[in-house]
């Protein structure tokens, strides 16, 4: 019965592309893109990849679909029609796609227990994660433990593209009476206009918070981990933005505390790689960081799933306030030209 | 049976050949970037189909279960998933100043205004 | 009693389901942005309570019951709120609603 699901799972993503394909409306193309991330995030919980669904949920249905948006509200919603038919691309495309079909010819069937991608390393993993690193979550003590240099490398692949949104996006902050003005006039403009979606955030937004830190601190023990949390983190202080003013958002999180923070995650995991080295074993080698190792194991964890979550909370929150900022910086420039 | 066992790869196969088609022959900047993700979401699924063993579990272990699903793939894919999004962030931050700078988003007309001979 | 309640949970579970699909024909078939609006809002959140109950009904264990508790609270509030939010945008984007039939 497994593989009924499954099969109608895929045709229902297949149908979502090509529907992607022939829409010339940016807006409903964002809006399938995050159908296709949520189809996709049920994909994986059918295929028991409970920590990968969480993550497709959170960042392919969710911070996707806000940057692609205040993306289009920069550059505008629809799509010129190409002048001549695309015969050529689809030729191609019809080639390689042939070409692969035919190499899959020779793969193990789905679900097979003796597939050779099942037979190496994983049940070696499987085996020893619980009596030499102690905790149930596999894929966390896989990922903070055992491949814990790949995720060193993906922390600073993420702080990189903050500061690569930071050098082409960032505008000068108002001065303080502009922003006073400003806040207040938008204020009572919108408080009337989203009262409802003001109080019902207002009740929601503190719940929000304390759900990411519970997916923080609990990944250990069942789906969760610092990239989950750092997401979830970041769309609560993205909700505030939206419906109470930019400004507003400036001052309660204070966008230079936020870009020293988001360098500081990447210290956090970086020293706990020197510490290690301080104590003579390799780097990011957790055992000697206390006289026990599987403790040691356990706080090594703790302390780089911190440093991930930092980061990536500062860093999705610092994207955010660059690419809504940039909607005032846009409109001024075109009135200075004139 | 072969096609119970293969669809998922083929399934697969065809939503990269559709990324890589709007890739490659849409115009519009950002409808590309869309035509990424489509591109890298497929590969992850991909990657999560060969860790599935039939009869497993989830990769968290418990006293009640002695068969699981392959961990080692979804560590892949979580990395992946999140340097996904990076790339898109930063996509998206260049074509916010390719607007500013030239006035639209399509590519034609971008190369028209770069090269007013061809 | 066991075999009662596992029962009562199946049939939440199935007239959740049934009733998904009907909402979604009706956006097919209703003629205009709000009453699709309305087919939506209003069963998307008795079919999530059905389907929630179901499972509460299907699995009575402790801490798994509050869990799916806090989801159903959850999804109380915030589903209203976003169709709010929808049909909120569209008056205020101009859109008007259909009042008589078109021939």
């Amino acid at each position: 019965m497994g593989i009924l699901e499954h099969i109608i799972i895929l045709t229902l993503l297949l149908l979502v592309a090509i529907a992607i394909t022939r829409l010339k409306d940016l807006l409903a193309v964002v809006m399938l893109m995050g159908v296709y991330g949520l189809l996709s995030a049920s994909f994986f919980v059918i295929m028991d990849a409970v920590d990968v669904a969480f993550t497709e949920a959170s960042v392919g249905a969710g911070i996707s679909t806000i940057l692609m948006l205040t993306a289009i509200s920069l550059t505008g919603r629809t799509v010129s029609p190409i002048g001549h038919k695309p015969v050529l691309a689809m030729i191609l495309v019809i080639i390689t796609g042939g070409l692969l079909v035919y190499a899959t010819l020779d793969m193990p069937y789905y679900g097979l227990v003796d597939a050779p991608a099942n037979l190496h390393v994983s049940p070696r993993y499987i085996h020893d994660s619980l009596h030499e690193i102690g905790i149930p979550n596999a894929v966390t003590s896989v990922l903070a433990s055992y491949r814990g240099f790949d995720t060193f490398g993906e922390v600073v692949v993420i702080f990189t593209a903050g500061i690569g949104v930071l050098a082409l996006l960032s505008v000068p902050s108002p001065t303080p009476q502009e922003d006073t003005n400003e806040i207040k006039s938008q204020n009572i403009a919108m408080h009337h206009q989203h009262l409802v979606l003001r109080v019902i955030s207002k009740l929601l937004i503190p719940f929000i918070l304390l759900f990411g830190l519970y997916v923080q601190f609990h990944g250990d023990f069942g789906p969760g981990g610092g990239f989950q949390a750092g997401v979830i983190f970041a769309a609560a202080i993205i909700l505030y933005a939206m419906l109470f003013g930019l400004n507003t958002a400036r001052k309660a999180v204070s966008l230079p505390l936020v870009r020293l923070v988001s360098a500081l995650g990447v210290l956090l995991y970086g020293s706990v790689g020197i510490v290690s080295l301080l104590n003579g074993g390799n780097f990011l080698d957790y055992n000697v960081l206390l006289p026990d190792p599987v403790a040691g194991q356990h706080i090594g964890i703790l302390l780089i799933e911190l440093g991930v979550g930092i980061t990536v909370a500062s860093v999705m929150i610092i994207i955010f306030f660059n690419f809504a900022g940039r909607n005032g910086h846009l409109l001024n420039n075109q009135s200075r030209r004139k | 049976m072969m096609i119970l066992g293969l669809y998922s790869y083929w399934i697969v196969i065809a939503l990269m050949m559709i990324g890589l088609y709007i890739i490659i022959a849409q115009g519009n900047l950002i409808k590309k970037i869309v035509g990424l993700g489509i591109f890298q979401t497929s590969v992850f699924i991909f990657y999560i189909t060969v860790g599935k063993v039939e009869g497993g579990t989830a990769p968290i272990l418990a006293e009640a279960y002695s068969q699981y699903s392959n961990p080692l793939p979804h560590v892949l894919i979580l990395t992946a998933i999140v340097v996904g999004i990076a790339t898109t962030a930063l996509g998206l931050a260049l074509i916010v100043r390719i607007k500013e700078s030239y006035g639209s988003i399509e590519e034609s007309e971008i190369q028209e205004k770069d090269n007013p001979k061809c | 009693m066991e075999i009662i309640i596992s029962w009562l949970g199946t049939l939440c579970l199935f007239a959740g389901s049934v009733l998904a699909i009907i909402s979604g024909i009706g956006i097919f078939r209703f003629p205009d942005f709000y009453t699709r609006m309305h087919a939506v809002g209003v069963s998307d959140t008795l079919v999530t309570g059905l389907i929630v109950i179901g499972l509460v009904l299907q699995i009575p264990d402790g801490i798994v019951i509050v869990k799916l508790l806090l989801i159903l609270l959850m999804t109380l509030l915030i589903n209203p709120t976003a169709s709010h939010a929808l049909a909120k945008a569209a008056i205020l984007s101009g859109l008007q609603p259909t009042l008589t039939k078109k021939k």
